[in-house]
């Protein structure tokens, strides 16, 4: 063991070496520009002919495309003029409007009874309460578009993701294709993708959809797979049995059983749908995404707060409302019996409030949308708040700024950006024999060397910088709290709602004041970054300390270990496994989070996507969103790899488990 | 957005003549779709156009779209005008759309683009001799921060937007090092906070833009642009380095799908007649940016005030 270890560090040595020496000729630290491949101009090329001349005899490329964005855009426009236009004759300024959507005391009802429905008057009360804050702070027309995309996007994506994880399921070879490319949805930053759907899709709410769709969802696939996979084997032997033939063994056995675990699949499509709102809004799904970087693009920090923190509420009620609905999955409730409105009182009470506000809204206006003069506002607060910020403590946040700059940030970034690539191809595959065996040091090695080759080298250690730093910060603030939040049940329900905000509010909220405390530059970023990745540190940590086996805990007491000892020699490290997927979590959302820093002005791989996109051009930013999807796949397998290694050691898992 | 309705009474009357006599006439009546970006100047521009083709007679539809990446709508025709394409921003991807065919330029929207660096007024106190160029090179310590000294530190546009910062710093032999904002947001965040403090700053500003109308400050007067500035190293201050000059100004376009002309070709006509100038979009941008007016009221302020205008460029 300890040789082994001495072998690593030695290498380490070596590298640090190599990094700093700076031996050898320029090409060895600066890929030159001769050896590129030019696969970005081909993957261009290709899907310039896609979109141009692809034909498939009856009809082109495009017009299959065009088709399937007609069939999206109906539902759509339904939902919306619905809930949030109305119904018009003729379009633009000189629409007139013949039925109005459904009044705002209507919606709330309806969200109200739903929640009574799903689960109790408690979370009834919550999600009423969210509503109308939504009402009262003005955000409504806003939120209703962004309901109506949710309300369009989910049921696509859990379809679709249901379909594709039952033919997985079916199909052993399927599922291997399948994986990786789920891979590659979930690491591929979507601005890579952003133009491609616009020039399949074209200009409007149906491209943004698409592209949520997509980014949202694989984890309906993957749980699929895992649901039905999991489904208890004398159940179906029960279903073979009765004679069912494959179509009644899916849907009325396995479906079925597998419920309660496919509904925390459509919880997960939910919450990642409202994660891409801001940057669905920049091509054509408005909503509080639009609000808010219209906002902050005025410097209106406040307004921008106020939408970000629609979007919380939002995200918050409808995930609590999902939950509800996943837990009643299953439960057997008497069949009520009667009339029409004794058998659906909630239905009947909110048809009821439906006509009677459509009514009353006719003649009192109050009664179909808020007033717009009633809502409430604490934009001035925030906008004073960073001024004061800003005037009485910048020379503190300089100060702690360049301490990290100077004595963390810098010296990672020259050395990653010293090694020479040749030699960090070697490291790399090195360390994927390390961890899974020659099958993990090929795939890293050839995903490295992709990397290099278009030419991305460089942007993409500065990635590695930027990424590790922020990881490395993250960790170190977010295990330790998420031990407390597991260890402490009032620290934890505190933490867990930090957490929750910090999870759904959109990035770009508190990009700007980052950006204005901190000036431009890597460390602003960092913060950025931060921000967003400590979430699974926390909750993965918390998580893990709380769930260790409470037998192992009682022979602990009975040893008579101190809190202290119980936490140190016994906690921490069964929850190691659980932690390090933490890490591997927090690494993938800080990679997710480059393009949004880009947006501050970074010079990594999210620049690149980001060049690519406002360029329009394809192929530039399909190879650059590889290139992260690549370090993404890179870090998660070594680290699975760890994990798993580490359940083996404390006993947690067999080693052919 | 709440464009819907929103007509004021002498709107409605001008309206309802003009849309009696002009329905008939109207090639299509399929809504001619017009992008809107994130800016408020381009939302007014684009909302005048709009109220503008409704006016005599057409249907309009805005869809929101991203500032380059919208010609990929414009060449397929999924959308149909751009309000506002700067010759100093966007010439590139305008260039590249008409050389394709399926975009056309239709003209100047008569609003001249000027962007520059730019600091606060009070710099001129700790820098004396701004706005002339050459007072940067003795004060650049001033403009320093600890990560950029010695150098004074320049904050310019996103890479994107191009400029030619650091040839020029090179070739003006100014001690300044540039760092480039990702967005435009974050560029006047900067602004915002140093404005707060007093504290140095010297930035990329554009106009028209409500920047100008919140902070008090000069553009930096650098030697004038000419094409050969930039193009041929000999000419200008430097003998040997192009760029030694300043920022080109230029016109903001008007750009549409190349198929507009024919299915509504007297709307072409109106929208190439269509004109604002600097000053009246710099009011109405500060009206909504700073002093909290609508979008809707600030267009329909203009469409009142201005009729003459725009019934000559229907009547056209």
């Amino acid at each position: 063991m300890s040789a082994r270890l001495g072998i690593w560090l030695g290498l380490f040595g070596l590298t640090l070496g190599l990094s700093l020496t700076s031996l050898g000729p320029d090409w060895l630290r600066v890929y030159p520009d001769a050896w590129v491949l030019p696969l970005k101009d081909s993957i261009s090329g290709a899907m310039k002919w896609l979109v141009e001349q692809a034909n498939f005899g009856l009809f082109t490329f495009t017009q299959a495309t065009r088709g399937l964005a007609w069939l999206i855009e109906q539902p759509y426009n339904l939902v919306r003029n619905l809930l949030e236009s109305g119904f018009m004759d003729g379009v633009g300024r000189r629409a007139e409007q013949i039925v109005p959507p459904v009044s705002w005391l209507a919606v709330i009802a309806a969200v109200v009874a739903l929640g009574h429905y799903a689960k109790d008057w408690i979370l009834a009360l919550v999600v009423g309460l969210a509503f109308t804050y939504l009402a009262v702070f003005g955000q409504w027309e806003s939120a209703m578009v962004t309901l109506a995309s949710v309300l369009i996007a989910v049921p696509i994506g859990v379809g679709v993701g249901l379909w594709l994880g039952i033919l997985a399921y079916r199909h052993r070879s399927f599922e291997l294709i399948l994986k990786p490319v789920l891979d590659l949805m979930q690491t591929i930053p979507i601005f890579a993708y952003l133009v491609p759907i616009l020039f399949m899709f074209g200009f409007g709410p149906v491209s943004a959809l698409v592209a949520t769709v997509i980014y949202a969802m694989p984890p309906m696939v993957r749980i699929t797979i895992m649901a039905l996979h999991g489904v208890d084997p004398e159940v179906v032997d029960f279903g073979t049995m009765a004679g069912c033939n494959r179509r009644q063994m899916t849907w009325r056995i396995l479906i079925p059983a597998a419920q309660k675990h496919l509904m925390v699949g459509v919880n997960q499509v939910i919450m990642l749908s409202l994660n891409m709102v801001i940057i669905a809004s920049m091509i054509g799904a408005g909503g509080l995404g639009f609000d808010v970087l219209s906002a902050l693009r005025r410097l209106q920090i406040g307004k921008g707060f106020e939408a970000g923190i629609a979007i919380v509420v939002l995200a918050i009620a409808i995930d609590r409302l999902s939950q509800a609905f996943a837990e009643r999955a299953g439960r057997i409730t008497a069949k009520p019996t009667g009339p029409l409105w004794r058998r659906y009182p909630r239905s009947t009470l909110v048809l009821g409030v439906l006509v009677i506000t459509g009514l009353l809204g006719l003649v009192w206006p109050v009664f179909q949308t808020f007033p717009e003069r009633s809502a409430l506002t604490t934009g001035s607060f925030w906008n004073d708040g960073i001024k004061y910020l800003n005037i009485n403590f910048f020379d503190t946040f300089e100060a702690v700024k360049l301490f990290f700059l100077n004595f963390f940030m810098l010296p990672v970034k020259r050395f990653f950006l010293g090694i020479p690539w040749p030699w960090a191809l070697v490291m790399i595959t090195a360390l994927g024999w390390r961890f899974g065996g020659w099958r993990l040091a090929l795939m890293a090695l050839v995903m490295a060397a992709l990397i290099v080759v278009t030419g991305l080298w460089e942007k993409a250690m500065i990635t590695v910088y930027l990424c590790g730093a922020s990881v490395v910060i993250a960790s170190v603030i977010g295990i330790p709290v998420g031990v407390l939040a597991g260890v402490s049940a009032r620290a934890g329900s505190v933490i867990g709602v930090v957490i929750d905000t910090l999870q759904t509010l959109p990035s770009f909220v508190y990009l700007i004041p980052v950006v204005m405390l901190f000036r431009i530059g890597d460390f602003t970023a960092m913060v950025a970054i931060v921000a967003y990745a400590v979430v699974p540190a926390v909750r993965y940590a918390a998580h893990g300390v709380r769930h260790v086996s409470g037998n192992l805990i009682e022979a602990g007491v009975v040893c008579g270990c101190t809190r202290t000892q119980i936490l140190r020699h016994i906690r921490l490290p069964l929850a190691l496994p659980e932690i390090l997927l933490g890490l591997n979590q927090t690494i993938m959302l800080a990679l997710s989070m480059l393009v949004i820093t880009a947006l501050v002005g970074t010079r990594d791989l999210g620049q690149e996507v980001y060049i690519a996109l406002v360029k329009a051009d394809v192929g530039r930013g399909i190879v650059a969103g590889l290139a992260i999807a690549f370090i993404a796949i890179i870090a998660d397998r070594m680290i699975t790899a760890g994990a798993k290694a580490a359940r083996i050691r404390y006993g947690l898992e067999e080693t052919h488990g | 957005m709440g464009l819907k309705r929103s007509k004021t009474l002498m709107g409605a009357v001008a309206g309802v003549l003009i849309a009696s006599a002009a329905m008939a006439q109207v090639e299509s009546t399929d809504p001619i779709k017009l992008t809107l970006h994130d800016w408020s100047g381009q939302l007014i521009n684009t909302q005048i156009m709009g109220a503008i083709l409704e006016e005599a007679g057409y249907n309009v539809e805005y869809v929101q779209a991203d500032y380059i990446a919208q010609f990929a709508g414009l060449k397929t025709g999924d959308l149909d005008l751009a309000m506002e394409i700067w010759a100093t921003t966007g010439q590139e991807a305008l260039d590249e759309a008409v050389a394709s065919g399926n975009v056309v330029n239709v003209g100047e929207t008569g609003l001249q683009a000027i962007e520059e660096w730019w600091y606060p007024l009070y710099m001129k106190e700790r820098c004396p001799g701004l706005p002339d160029w050459q007072a940067l090179k003795a004060c650049a310590a001033e403009f320093a921060t600890a990560e950029t000294a010695p150098l004074g530190r320049y904050v310019s546009g996103p890479v994107t937007w191009g400029g030619f910062d650091e040839e020029r710093v090179a070739a003006l032999d100014l001690p300044f090092e540039v760092v480039h904002a990702g967005t435009d947001a974050a560029l006047f965040a900067e602004l915002e906070s140093a404005y707060q403090r007093q504290a140095p700053i010297v930035l990329w500003v554009y106009v028209p833009h409500w920047a100008p109308a919140k902070f008090e400050g000069e553009f930096v007067e650098f030697p004038p642009y000419t094409p050969e500035c930039y193009s041929d190293p000999s000419v200008g201050i430097n003998p040997d380095a192009a760029y030694d000059c300043g920022k080109p100004r230029g016109p903001i376009w008007k750009a549409a799908w190349a198929g507009l002309q024919d299915k509504w070709p007297h709307a072409y006509d109106i929208i190439e007649a269509y004109t604002l100038n600097n000053d009246e979009m710099s009011a109405m941008v500060a009206d909504v940016d700073l002093n909290g007016e609508s979008i809707e009221d600030v267009v329909n302020k203009w469409m009142d005030d201005n009729e003459d205008r725009w019934t000559a460029w229907i009547a056209r």
